[in-house]
């Protein structure tokens, strides 16, 4: 499907990442002492099935509800004048709101850092966390802001010609993490 | 989506449900403490309006703050077309001033096609109606408080209008909004009948994709949403019905008729109202009747379209053939704002 040549190679398989987001959930609870007020937001469309996941597995960790939500950034892009306008996602923010709450935003590959800085604009629109912390399924690396995330499913160090693709059954109908060569028209 | 909205027909099925889309989404906006996005920063949208409106360029300009656009409201009155300035040159004036999209209301039909096409001006051109010709933008949320009321469980996102059946009674040949709304639902997969004393019925409109019908009560029972008209006393020049009375017997919208529609059916009024005329008191101040919705729903859906044409890149050369018109362009220069500027895809109406 992805480029022709080479196939794409299979960096994560549906079983590591299971393990993987249990490691990140634990981390998590380890992280903030419990989970009390941890709200999960997903970055449309692979980050909010991630950060469901997550929920689910916090909620076994600590057996309290955890609020989980969406974060749309469209509008809040800054290479929205590079393309025609494109269509939006949903935002849909949990009851207990974002405000003194511990947010932690949730993707599924982290590159260049610009996803996150409108992630945060965003949400500084929406209320005013206590603290925001990032979880990536992926870090592929070759950041172009001074952004880091606080927890990594997996390292992926990658060159610029190489395209990451994050597959997971909501919305692909399997799990896993590819590798491969970059379209020419596309961008991580 | 094209670079301009000047009409209905101009909007595919997939654009006109992904303005729906959009202005769903921007519709949660209102419920945030900052109802603002900084999408359309250092953009400027500008308001000609040739003709007194006030819930239209009030919906555009809140549309256009939400997205944090610069707003520059122009009114006909007290500027310099009260001098005699052609629309040509309050153009060019804009296009000078750098406007990003020119929102504008005209009395006569096709002047927002003539800005689009003559070279004038590069930005967008939005027609928030002109004359008795088209209103896009209402019909748009028209379709919007359509679809969110019809749709049951769920917002409706992603679908159309497919086997609704659509009526709009009133004053067909002077609306711009039955005009847009009839081309748009049919887009949107609707059956649309107007309904409307024959001589309230424009010539042509046995061509519309719509059924003509003159009789109001045959049709309400199988209809889920019917749109009432307002009768445009000021465009009227001729007697169109004997008596207003009569008039409000044989088509006005009362609580019996309201009664004869199938449970779910809703009543929607573009606004203004006329009540007693159109819509008795007891339609308009139901909970069937989405009149205030409507207007809440404008600001969403003309947000989705300023930023559908204005947030993502420039389209480029725009479709319509903006060059090469520029010398018949100088040509009719000399057209003032008081001629009836060349109807639009054969619509050309007669205003008299």
């Amino acid at each position: 499907m992805d480029a022709t040549p080479p196939p794409p190679r299979s960096v994560l398989e549906a079983p590591d990442i299971a393990r993987v987001l249990t490691r990140i959930a634990h981390e998590i609870v380890e992280r903030a002492k419990g989970a009390d007020d941890v709200v999960l937001l997903g970055i449309p469309t692979r980050g909010v099935h991630l950060a469901h996941r997550l929920a689910a597995k916090l909620h076994d960790i600590t057996g309290g509800p955890v609020p989980v939500g969406s974060l749309d950034i469209t509008m809040y892009r800054d290479d929205l004048r590079l393309r025609p306008a494109r269509a939006l996602a949903r935002t849909e923010i949990p009851a207990e709101g974002v405000d003194d709450r511990l947010v932690v935003l949730v993707d599924d590959v982290l590159f260049s850092g610009r996803t996150i800085r409108a992630a945060l604009d965003a949400l500084g629109d929406l209320g005013r966390p206590r603290a925001v912390q990032l979880a990536v399924l992926v870090d592929r690396g070759h950041r172009r802001l001074p952004i880091r995330a606080d927890y990594v499913g997996k390292n992926l160090p990658t060159s610029l010609r190489e395209a990451v693709r994050v597959q997971l059954a909501e919305e692909d109908g399997r799990d896993g993490v590819l590798l491969g060569r970059r379209e020419p028209a596309a961008e991580g | 989506m094209k670079h301009h909205l000047i009409s209905a027909a101009d909007l595919t099925r997939d654009d006109a449900v992904m303005v729906l889309d959009t202005a769903q989404e921007l519709a949660r906006l209102a419920d945030r403490p900052i109802k603002k996005l900084p999408t359309l920063r250092g953009r400027t949208v500008v308001n000609l309006f040739f003709e007194d409106s006030t819930r239209t360029r009030i919906s555009f300009e809140a549309a256009a703050k939400r997205l944090s656009a610069d707003v520059i409201n122009f009114s006909a009155k007290g500027s310099s077309v009260s001098k005699g300035e052609s629309l040509k040159d309050t153009a060019l004036t804009l296009e000078a001033m750098g406007a990003d999209a020119v929102v504008i209301r005209h009395h006569d039909s096709g002047a927002p096609h003539r800005l689009a096409t003559s070279g004038w001006i590069g930005g967008s051109v939005v027609n928030a109606g002109d004359g008795t010709h088209e209103h896009p933008t209402q019909a748009l949320l028209d379709a919007f408080t359509l679809r969110h009321r019809l749709a049951g469980s769920g917002d409706g996102v992603g679908r159309d209008l497919t086997g609704r059946h659509i009526t709009i009674v009133g004053d067909i040949l002077h609306s711009r909004v039955a005009r847009s709304n009839v081309l748009l639902l049919t887009t949107l997969g609707a059956e649309v009948t107007v309904v409307a004393p024959p001589t309230l019925i424009p010539i042509g409109a046995e061509g519309w994709p719509c059924t003509v019908s003159y009789d109001l009560d045959a049709v309400l029972p199988k209809t889920d949403a019917v749109m009432m008209l307002r009768v445009q006393r000021e465009r009227m020049t001729a007697a169109y019905f004997p008596t207003e009375r009569e008039y409000a017997r044989r088509y006005g919208l009362n609580g019996d008729r309201m009664a004869t529609m199938p449970e779910h059916a809703v009543v929607l009024h573009p606004g203004p109202m006329n009540r007693g005329m159109e819509i008795t008191a007891e339609v308009a101040d139901s909970p069937r009747c989405t009149a205030v919705e409507q207007v809440t729903n404008g600001v969403s859906v003309r947000m989705a379209v300023l930023y559908l044409l204005l947030g993502g890149a420039p389209a480029g050369p725009a479709p319509t053939p903006a060059s090469g018109t520029a010398t018949t362009a100088a040509a009719a220069g000399t057209a003032t704002t008081a001629t009836t500027a060349p109807g639009a895809a054969g619509e050309a109406e007669e205003n008299q």
